[in-house]
């Protein structure tokens, strides 16, 4: 079970949240431009990567925040807690 | 096997006796004793059959690495199946049965299985499911298979659970765990230390140890009492760390009463603990030697010969002949010689071992025999004698060289494996280390450090040594410090040179028959193993899977390195190289109470009580459980069937008047500038031009376009709109307009509450309803005009703050009343006795369903599946009116959502003269049965109390381009015939909701 530190409540253990998924995914639009294909992409197509991943997670059972994480899938270290509206950060790439 | 207790020794009461039961037989013990030691002192040497064969078999260890005597505890609600003897402590009454053996021990019916043993070699189970037809062997096999039996009533213990944090967690209270919690806890770091067994000590409670010239168990009882005293400490024996979580979160069951429980205590207590540092003090699992009928009772392993004498004043026989390739052994050997035992031979798979132990060893008049090994035993009813060779320079037994030794039991010893459980748990690598002969901690993953055995450090002067250096580290980089003492130990025999011996086969010796068993538990055989690798198994993964070694409820703790061993000699390799299997939680076997908890019963998924609950119960209310509520579903009235009642509930509402308690109903407040910009985002229908002071029926969807939810929303003002949502995903979409706010629209000002348990609703239903609530004292003005349909006000009610909307799911003049949650329960009264005049009648759920069915209302999961669209339920002109985006947009302009011949909302007509609809019946083609093509189903159906007969509405294919066709409906066999018509067969103008 992950440890998450939450940006406003600290750190607390992961059946306080709940994962959203893949993060920084750019919701297409307007509606009527966006082709079926682009639409799909945004639907249903994520990365999978053996590695980092950069998924938002919500303190749900906290304060209710949303916020985004830099996992490594492999280990599940957290290598970065940041704001919704943050950049992906760079980080580097962990060796094994 | 002649076991028998010795007059002295042992940390055992001989002034406390303890009766027991086994297989309905009484004998009796000592306080002190575990299950095993008390079975052994009354010479009970068949304690079990095994899994496959159902050999006889004998307790095999001392501790939790016990293979073979596996046993079924207490009686009735109590019982618990596959305990292990060695772990069980005896106390008062206690009853214990063998398992797996049938009818009886001592007459095994399933032991023929053994006589057809060459039928049964490895992946047996693979090969019979495939050919010739696996019914064949199923009842052999279902009667064969299985352990334990688990209770047949509920559990009547109670189990806790509770977190933990600290810096570090001690896991293991042998010396050095001990010394690593010491050290720790005068760090002033938060400690917690853990042991699974009820006393302390390790392998000293194996070997007697001295430690600073006193007696281990006198040191370790006031390191103890030492431990307990400091307030920054917590010491658990009886606790096992079952599992090595992410982050370093470690899984305890403590056990806290031996075996029943009293009613009030819990009998385990589950801790989740995340530590800074966790020490893993585990310490190893011998491993037995592997060599043809190893399995027979008598046979155990050297360290637990060792074990019962010391720890439970037990020799496990009176000629005793010890096998080893390992110096451990003859600490072994010394133990049960100065109890007395007479030791026949020490024989050893090397020619000598470390000078100064052989020397001890000749000094005690022990016989060594080297170069040599056990090859076979024999003896009907119990051992009789032991077959010793000699070994060959490439490790073979010389056939030539054999003798045989009298002796009634062996001991053996094949290494040792550190218990890297838990380290591998944690991510960590291991490595098989080549002096030692096992696998060890390579490189951590997680914060933690394994000491003494678990690290490969098997000599009990190093391993302290090499502890307090290790926990010196640890308490550094917690910026903190303890001084290491000068402690020092008794010299042991530790492990010396270790030579690799991994078994002996039938083979080598002309007897291909003879069996050496790796896997006592799962009956795996070293000829198994090897069958799985000739049949290109190769993956260590794989052989496991194919042989099922280690896969029994011990997890391999004493073969599945032994089976590795097997593997790579076959294969021509180091052992590191095949490489274990992964290690998973649980360490060993765990109740499945202990995760339980308190969420069983009522607790397992708690029902939210309406504010009307107890008024409820005294109206006789059917309660039952709508999407987390306790609610009535209908009224009981004696003597009549669900459909009198209910009909009863819908006649009174339409004709006069009804009360339906709602508070479920989700309400979510929508505040902010952007708060019609943010609904009619979300919603499929425009929000924004909804005016203050109006409600609107608004449908969800997700953003795969499929109807997701609906509801009535209110705007109570330019910025702030009471959305309404179901019952049951109030709080899933509470959290859904925050992740849109939150992730997407960042922008938006908006602000949202739940208030779903802020206010409860009453709904006042019928032709009445105004009258009712204009004999209330109030500010609102209940006039048809002042107070149209759809509409909603805000006032007070008796004083209370009042929110009411005029709204309708059963096709009446209705009223939803909102009051504070408290006040809910008088105005439930208030209304009851004020509509006394008007025969006011209470209804429940079905009742309400009954009356949205007959006015042709959808519900959505009912009427609405994973497949629905806006479009299949009417709403097509709706949002193709809508030009904004909003949540699903896109996706209801897919090719697919914009087909024609979509399965389609609509209502069904009764034409045959027959009862309600099935719900679930199948639209076929006409004179078509299955298997057939489905053109749709019955999502909803009655028999209409209002009107006399039966009513429905159904999803069918190209529906609304269909109205007035007839269709045929099957259903388990039965033909029903129903015209298409438009939803709604119950006042389609809406006459009655304005009045
Ligand atoms: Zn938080």
């Amino acid at each position: 079970m992950l440890n998450i530190k939450c940006p406003w409540c600290g750190e607390r253990p992961e059946v306080e949240f709940r994962c959203g998924g893949e993060s920084h995914i750019q919701r297409p639009g307007p509606h009527t431009e966006v082709s079926d294909e682009a639409w799909a992409n945004y639907l249903f197509y994520r990365d999978n990567p053996k590695g980092v991943l950069f998924e938002r997670w919500v303190h749900s059972g906290g304060c209710g925040e949303w916020f985004n994480v830099a996992r490594n899938t492999v280990t599940h270290e957290i290598l970065a807690v940041y704001q919704m509206t943050d950049p992906k950060p760079v980080l580097e790439d962990p060796k094994e | 096997m002649s076991a028998y207790r010795l007059e002295n020794g042992g940390y055992i009461d001989r002034s406390q006796q303890i009766s027991f039961q086994f297989d309905g037989k009484k004998l009796s013990g000592f306080q002190g004793d575990t299950l095993a030691s008390a079975l052994l002192a009354n010479h009970v040497d068949v304690i079990g059959r095994s899994f496959k064969y159902h050999r006889p078999r004998g307790i095999l260890a001392a501790g939790l690495d016990e293979a073979n005597a596996i046993m079924q505890i207490g009686s009735g609600a109590e019982s618990s199946p596959n305990l292990k003897a060695t772990q069980v402590e005896l106390i008062e009454g206690l009853q214990a049965r063998s398992v797996n053996a049938w009818p009886s021990l001592k007459f095994d019916l399933l032991a023929v299985n053994a006589v057809f043993k060459r039928f049964l070699p490895a992946g047996f189970y693979y090969k019979t499911f495939m050919w010739p037809d696996w019914h064949w062997f199923e009842p052999a096999i279902r009667n064969a298979a299985g352990l334990g039996k688990s209770p047949d009533q509920p559990d009547p213990d109670i189990y806790d659970k509770r977190s933990a944090d600290c810096d570090i967690l001690v896991i293991g209270g042998g010396i050095c765990g001990l010394m690593a919690a010491r050290l720790a806890a005068e760090s002033g770091a938060n400690v917690l230390l853990v042991e699974v067994d009820s006393a302390w000590g390790g392998s000293a409670l194996c070997w007697p140890t001295l430690i600073d010239d006193s007696d281990a168990a006198s040191w370790c009882a006031s390191t103890v009492a030492e431990l307990h005293q400091k307030p920054n400490v917590v010491v658990l024996n009886r606790t096992m760390a079952f599992g090595y979580y992410d982050h370093n979160l470690v899984g305890l069951v403590q056990r806290l009463v031996p075996a029943q429980s009293d009613g009030l205590t819990p009998r385990e207590r589950m801790w989740k603990v995340r530590a800074k540092t966790v020490v893993l003090a585990t310490g190893a699992f011998e491993r037995p030697l592997v060599f043809p009928n190893n399995d027979r009772p008598g046979v155990m392993l050297a360290s637990a010969g060792a074990s019962y004498v010391s720890r439970f004043g037990v020799a496990v026989g009176r000629k005793v002949l010890i096998a080893t390739n390992n110096d451990s052994a003859y600490e072994s050997a010394f133990v049960l010689k100065e109890a007395g035992v007479d030791v026949v031979a020490l024989v050893d798979a090397r020619a000598s071992a470390a000078s100064e132990v052989t020397q001890r060893a000749q000094d005690m008049g022990l016989v060594i025999i080297s170069n040599s090994t056990v090859t076979n035993v024999k003896g009907s009813s119990g051992l009789r004698s032991a077959e010793v060779c000699e070994l060959n320079a490439d490790n073979q037994p010389v056939a030539k060289s054999r003798r045989s030794i009298q002796c009634d039991s062996v001991l053996t010893s094949g290494g040792w494996s550190p218990a890297v459980h838990l380290f591998s748990q944690s991510g960590g690598k291991l490595k098989f280390d080549d002096e030692t002969q096992a696998f060890v901690p390579k490189r951590s993953v997680q914060n933690e450090i394994s000491i003494g055995a678990a690290a490969g450090i098997f000599e009990l002067g190093a391993s302290l040594a090499h502890a307090q250096d290790r926990i010196g580290t640890v308490l550094k980089s917690l910026n903190l410090s303890a001084k290491p003492t000068e402690t020092s130990v008794s010299k042991h025999a530790g492990l010396g040179a270790i030579k690799s011996l991994w078994s002996v086969e039938g083979e080598m010796l002309d007897r291909p028959g003879a069996k050496a068993w790796v896997d006592f538990q799962n009956d795996v055989t070293s000829s198994d193993v090897k069958l799985a690798l000739r049949e290109n198994f190769r993956s260590v993964e794989h052989v496991k899977r194919y042989t099922t070694l280690g896969m029994a409820s011990d997890q391999g703790k004493t073969s599945n390195v032994n089976g590795i061993g097997v593997m790579s000699v076959e294969l021509r390799c180091d052992p590191g190289d095949v490489g274990t299997t992964k290690f998973r939680p649980p360490y060993n076997p765990l109740t499945i109470g202990a995760f339980a908890g308190r969420r069983v019963g009522e607790n397992l998924n708690p029902l939210r009580p309406l504010p009307s609950a107890a008024r409820q119960i005294e109206l006789g209310a059917k309660l039952e459980d709508y999407g987390g509520w306790h609610r009535p579903a209908y009224y009981v009235e004696r003597g009549q069937s669900e459909h009198e009642c209910v009909s009863k509930e819908v006649l009174a509402t339409r004709n006069s008047l009804g009360l339906f308690d709602a508070s479920p109903l989700g309400k979510i407040e929508v505040f902010g500038p952007d708060a019609a910009e943010f609904l009619n985002r979300i919603y499929a229908n425009n929000m924004k031009t909804l005016k203050v002071g109006r409600c609107r029926y608004g449908l969800m969807l997700n953003e795969n376009g499929i109807i997701y939810d609906d509801g009535i929303l209110a705007r109570i003002a330019e910025d702030h709109y009471l959305v309404g949502t179901t019952s049951g995903h109030a709080s899933a979409i509470a959290d859904m307009l925050q992740e849109w706010l939150q992730c997407e629209w960042v922008h938006l000002d908006v602000a949202t509450s739940n208030v779903t348990t802020n206010w409860a609703v009453m709904n006042v239903n019928g032709p009445k309803a105004r009258a009712l609530l204009e004999k209330f004292d109030s500010s609102f003005d209940f006039g048809a005009h002042a107070f149209p349909h759809m509409h909603f006000r805000e006032g007070e009610l008796e004083g209370v703050p009042c929110r009411i909307q005029r709204v309708s799911f059963s096709g009446e003049l209705s009223y939803e009343v909102s009051v504070p949650w408290g006040y809910g329960a008088s105005l439930f009264d208030n209304i009851m006795v004020l509509g006394e005049e008007f025969a006011i009648q209470p209804f429940g759920v079905e009742s309400l369903m009954t009356m949205r069915i007959e006015k042709g209302f959808l519900h959505v999961g009912s009427d609405t599946d994973g497949m629905t669209v806006p479009q299949d339920v009417g709403f097509g002109r709706i949002v193709e009116k809508k030009t904004d985006d909003f949540v699903g947009r896109r996706s209801i302009m897919r090719p697919d959502a914009l087909r024609s011949g979509r399965r389609q909302l609509v209502g069904l007509d009764v034409t045959d003269g027959g009862d309600a609809l099935p719900i679930g019946g199948h639209v076929v083609d006409q004179g078509q049965s299955p298997p057939t093509a489905s053109r749709g189903w019955v999502t909803s159906s009655v028999f209409s109390p209002t009107l006399s007969k039966p009513v429905a509405l159904g999803l069918v294919e190209g529906g609304a381009d269909r109205i007035g066709d007839e269709i045929e409906i099957w259903d388990l066999g039965t033909r029903r015939r129903a015209r298409i018509v438009a939803p709604g067969a119950y006042d389609a103008k809406g006459e009655r909701l304005h009045v």
